[in-house]
């Protein structure tokens, strides 16, 4: 596994440490896993949900009461003038 | 008599109904229980002492005023932090969400609020609910009070562990791969992971969606019915919940006919690493169930050892989507030396997650990257058609299947620190019925020679609670496994 790779797809920053550590626990693991290529799925559906409910739709979905600003405002990190502050994104 | 902190709901309502106990002594008794041994366990995150007494308070006004709200009412019932209660933290173990406080509650938190429960507490688990033993927990290891080098399993490990020393009555924990049954059987109580769609997700952070259903953890079969048909029902809130009619588990108990059942064995979980004293206690489950009426078929179940890659690949896969929201942008830990909009997020992951959400994270990531995604993940999610199968063909002849709950006893602390697959290993009764959506329960069934319990899974057909309660409440009342308790 290209452990560099896939850690900033995933975006967290690991320590070389880490990288070592965990790189070396999911080669064997996928070893291990290596397992399921040796069955046979040819026209087998895949399973995304054991009971697939679908057209789920939403009855008298009347405008209601949402969550209040101020509380979602103290729940962040750092917040101004009722927004969200972040470090700067665009130059 | 047992103390009141080890008795079970169902006495506890008689005592609180023959007005022999209010709810507030009740409370009292489980926060001095709590102060005087979870030192030694460490099953709580977080208890406000305040907050209890006063919801014991309001319903003993209730009470008095006749207008109590059912059986539950006044009934202390302990939460897996992982299940928002407005106005209490929801930390999931996590440093990532040390400082948050849910300002919401849960699908089934609401339904226990509208019966009267009081809710007492935040219970450990391992972080996000990754893991086996609990050790994952960013804050502290549960022990296990049976034997305190020993792990309660996991990761509703705090829900296991507080009900079987003591410090609660009931509690909340949640099933995504075993969670629920495996430390039931390491704490001898009951768990029972329901159908998947019973309970509401709602307010449940999600680990892996497909997966993940709420469960509870009690002393008694009684028990477990009675709070499941508080908590199970219908939420549009979460559109994967089942829209069907209300449960009554309870009358399912009481009015057991005894008919005979047909109870298959599958060989396959019965397999190499099988400990032998865990398979003496099934070996005398199943002798107790043919002496009483009842059918043993050998069945299998072929694709089943199949069943841990396949939910570590699903379940990291969700994983990796569903923990992409903790960005260090709106309610999580935020890395001070973060100073770019995207090392935002890489540096408050790497300081908010630990070691086994990085891996699973990472894991995910990788079967879902290109290239891999069909021979990894879309070919897990076939084999899981095929585990499906196994178990639909497998219920057109038996009604129940019975196995361990788990391969072992609870191992000790840090076993298995330095090599995670062998962990993953150990879920392999558990984590089929979860991919396969079905029911099933943890049933105390006897102890090993050096005093640890040992559990027995029932596993279901897809909605058949009420048969596998009953088969366990036959087992239940014909033993004393569940009577007995660690001393601490």
């Amino acid at each position: 596994m290209d452990i560099d790779h896939i850690a900033r797809l995933a975006r967290i920053d690991l320590t070389d440490a880490e990288k070592a550590q965990f790189g070396a626990q999911l080669d064997s693991i996928l070893d291990y896993f290596e397992r399921i290529q040796q069955v046979d799925v040819a026209g087998i559906e895949p399973t995304a949900h054991a009971f697939a409910v679908e057209n789920v739709w939403r009855t008298g979905d009347e405008p209601g009461d949402t969550l209040p600003v101020a509380t979602l405002r103290t729940m962040a990190p750092a917040e101004r003038d009722n927004q969200v502050v972040v470090p700067k994104v665009v130059e | 008599m047992q103390p009141i902190y080890y008795r079970s709901i169902t006495e506890i309502r008689q005592a609180l109904d023959a007005g022999k106990l209010t709810s507030r002594q009740l409370m009292d008794v489980l926060i001095d229980r709590s102060e005087a041994v979870d030192d030694r366990i460490g099953a709580f995150l977080h208890r406000d002492f305040v907050d209890a007494r006063a919801q014991a308070d309001a319903a003993d006004a209730r009470r008095k005023s006749g207008k109590s709200l059912g059986p539950l009412d006044g009934i202390p019932v302990a939460i897996k932090d992982v299940l928002a209660v407005k106005g209490q933290p929801l930390t999931c173990a996590s440093r990532m969400l040390e400082d948050f406080i849910s300002p919401y509650d849960a699908g089934c938190i609401s339904r226990l609020k509208a019966q009267g429960c009081i809710l007492w507490g935040r219970l450990n688990m391992d972080e996000f609910a990754m893991g086996s033993a609990t050790e994952n927990s960013a804050f502290q290891k549960t022990r296990n009070p049976w034997d305190t080098d020993r792990t309660p399993g996991g990761s509703s490990g705090g829900s296991a562990a507080a009900v079987a020393a003591g410090e609660a009555i009931a509690a909340l924990g949640t099933d995504t791969g075993g969670s629920v049954r495996q430390p039931a059987a390491f704490c001898g109580i009951v768990g029972v992971k329901p159908t998947y769609g019973r309970i509401s997700r709602h307010g449940l952070v999600a680990y892996a969606s497909s997966l993940d259903q709420v469960g509870t953890c009690t002393r008694t079969i009684a028990d477990a019915a009675l709070l499941l048909d508080a908590i199970c029902g219908h939420d549009a809130l979460d559109s994967t919940s089942l829209d069907l009619p209300k449960t009554d588990f309870v009358a399912a108990l009481r009015e057991d006919q005894q008919q005979p059942r047909k109870i298959g064995i599958a060989r396959e979980f019965f397999g190499a690493g099988l400990d032998p004293e865990v398979k003496a206690c099934m070996d005398a489950a199943i002798r107790f169930y043919k002496s009483h009426g009842c059918e043993i078929l050998d069945i299998s179940l072929p694709n089943v050892s199949l069943a841990v890659p396949v939910y570590y690949l699903i379940a990291t896969a969700e994983a990796s989507s569903n923990l992409a929201r903790f960005d260090g942008v709106r309610y999580t830990h935020r890395s001070e030396s973060a100073n770019d909009a995207i090392n935002l997020f890489s540096k408050s992951r790497a300081e908010g997650f630990g070691a086994e959400v990085k891996r699973r994270i990472l894991l995910g990531t990788f079967v879902l990257s290109t290239g891999y995604y069909d021979a990894y993940y879309l070919r897990a999610q076939k084999i899981r058609t095929l585990i499906r199968q196994d178990f639909e063909q497998a219920f057109r002849k038996v009604d129940a299947i019975l196995s361990p709950a788990a391969p072992t006893p609870a191992f000790p602390i840090g076993a298995h620190k330095e090599d995670p697959l062998a962990l993953y290993l150990s879920d392999l009764h558990t984590i089929p019925v979860n991919l396969a959506g079905l029911p099933a329960l943890s049933l105390p069934c006897g102890f090993t020679d050096s005093g640890l319990p040992v559990g027995m899974q029932l596993i279901g057909k897809a909605l058949g609670e009420a048969g596998i309660l009953q088969l366990a409440q036959r087992f239940e009342s014909a033993h004393d496994f569940n009577r007995q308790t660690p001393s601490l």
